[in-house]
């Protein structure tokens, strides 16, 4: 039997979403010179789409999305060190697992982001203030996946490394670990993706940053084919940040 | 006890506290194994065989009596005992070869020796040319096989084998137990092996030491004197079908109790 992504009907369903959209983008252009929709307020999709070049050449998206990148990489990189060091103790030390646990989930759905003014009076108006709410709206999941991942560890595979006399150590090391790697990833993933979300958010709160500050700047110049430019600029950087770790996690599932 | 015995079990006493009782699950277990010898255990479910298997392995303490191996009591995982468990225990992040080599990264053997050795275990149990595969694309007999190939590459002087074709289906397992025989015939190598499946450790076993239901006792020790070498073949033998019928006399009794006890069990639960 043919494999169906062989014959290219694999793109069915990437053609039909695509398909999908332009449908609903010429609807709503439509409904805008038709007059149904106010254009002050909503511009035309074909405005938005020409000033995608603009944003470019012009506006300096990339050098901003770099600037965004730079910030998440750092957040990122601070939810995995810490994200993980933190699961790995709760894991290790059940009473605080018992005491933690439960509010390290409920700081997962608090809307971090609204204490912004705090983080600028503790760290100031600067990139820090940003990496520092990214990372702690980040922190949760990383936490509870890494605890989930290890005590997820089939119990076979630890009396596998009993039985050839594993010191602790090397248990972590070399089962423990690698066999929560998957779970933790999605940890990862999910913690990088609530960061960025909240990054963007605050550089737009704060007017400072990368792709969240010219969307604010933008806004201010009431440039809204280019604001929704920008927007759907930021939602593609998150899909193909989406796209990449779901490829990673793929191949750490599949090994 | 024979003194040349390579293991010795020693009566054995294993006690659980259950809801608002004592489970008695090991009542005075004895026996030994020979070197090169293949000892079969076998009973009813719930007669202690894993518990046996988990003691003798180290994994679990017993709360009277001892075991014994090369004169040593065992108070832990032994590097003399290799132990092969029931359920699939392949690291899946690990190919074949570097499963195979896990014990021998952590004796701290050199790479190139490593290699070698995986090789040399992966061909025993007829995985060449899988060594770049990972256990996920293998199937569960063959992922079994590297499990078997990996305990064996630590070069224990016991192989303990927890029903290590129980979740396989029963062609397979003949089969398997081909490989395990040849395997076993070219390194002499002292197996004990914990089974529920007659056939299995007629097939297998120079001796089968039969379980009582719980409280688990040693009711008889069966003699397997069918020729040597041996293969799959031999199940369709007179011979074969006698041993198993003489075993499954002493089993049915424990089998029926065993049913009952689940029975009640579950009548007291609803």
């Amino acid at each position: 039997m043919t494999n169906p992504r062989d014959t290219g009907t694999a793109w069915g369903p990437i053609g039909l979403g695509f398909a999908t959209l332009v449908c609903l983008f010429a609807v709503i252009e439509a409904m805008i010179r038709i007059g149904w929709i106010n254009g002050f307020i909503v511009p035309l999709p074909s405005a938005v789409l020409l000033s995608f070049e603009r944003i470019i050449v012009e506006e300096g998206v990339l050098k901003r999305f770099l600037f965004t990148a730079a910030e998440a990489l750092a957040a990122g990189t601070l939810v995995a060190v810490v994200g993980i060091s933190l699961g790995v103790l709760l894991y290790r030390k059940q009473i605080l697992r018992l005491a933690c646990e439960t509010w390290v989930a409920a700081l997962a759905a608090a809307p971090l982001v609204l204490i912004y003014p705090l983080f600028l009076v503790i760290f100031g108006r600067n990139a820090l203030t940003i990496v520092m709410i990214g990372f702690l709206s980040g922190l949760p999941p990383a936490i509870l996946k890494t605890v989930e991942g290890l005590s997820g560890t089939r119990r076979v595979l630890i009396d596998v490394g009993r039985s050839f006399n594993l010191s602790p150590s090397q248990q972590f090391r070399k089962i423990l670990f690698p066999a929560a790697l998957p779970t933790i990833f999605v940890g990862l993933r999910l913690g990088l993706m609530f960061a960025l979300i909240n990054i963007v958010g605050v550089e737009f709160l704060i007017n400072f940053g990368g792709l969240g500050q010219f969307v604010n700047e933008l806004a201010e110049r009431y440039d809204l084919p280019a604001m929704y430019a920008a927007i759907f600029f930021v939602i593609l950087v998150s899909v193909g940040f989406f796209l990449l770790t779901e490829r990673i996690e793929r191949w750490l599932g599949r090994t | 006890m024979t003194t040349s015995a390579v293991l010795q079990v020693e009566g054995l006493v294993k006690r659980f506290a259950a809801a608002d009782e004592t489970i008695t699950a090991l009542d005075h277990v004895s026996f030994d194994v020979a070197q090169g010898e293949v000892l079969s255990v076998i009973g009813p479910s719930g007669c202690g065989k894993s518990t046996v298997f988990n003691i003798i392995g180290g994994l679990t303490d017993a709360d009277e009596g001892r075991v014994v191996v090369e004169g040593q009591t065992v108070s832990g995982p032994h590097p003399a005992i290799g132990m092969v468990f029931q359920e699939e225990s392949t690291f899946p992040w690990r190919t074949v070869a570097e499963n195979i080599a896990f014990p021998l990264e952590i004796a701290g053997i050199a790479k190139d020796e490593r290699a070698a050795r995986a090789r040399e275990y992966l061909a025993l149990v007829g995985l060449q040319g899988f060594e770049r595969h990972y256990p996920a694309e293998l199937s569960g007999g063959m992922r079994q096989r590297v499990a078997i190939a990996r305990t064996l590459a630590s070069r224990p002087k016991i192989l303990l084998m927890d029903e290590p074709f129980a979740a396989l289906d029963e062609q397979t397992r003949f089969l398997l137990g081909d490989k395990v025989l040849q395997i076993q015939q070219k390194l002499a190598q002292t197996t004990l092996l914990v089974t529920h499946n007659i056939a299995e450790a007629v097939q297998l076993s120079d001796r089968v030491v039969v379980m009582t239901y719980r409280p688990g006792r040693v009711k008889q020790v069966v003699a397997i004197d069918l020729p040597r070498p041996r293969t799959s073949e031999v199940v369709g033998s007179v011979a074969f079908q006698a041993f198993v019928a003489e075993i499954w006399n002493d089993l049915r009794e424990e089998a029926s109790r065993g049913m009952l006890d689940a029975e009640a069990q579950s009548r007291r639960a609803t």
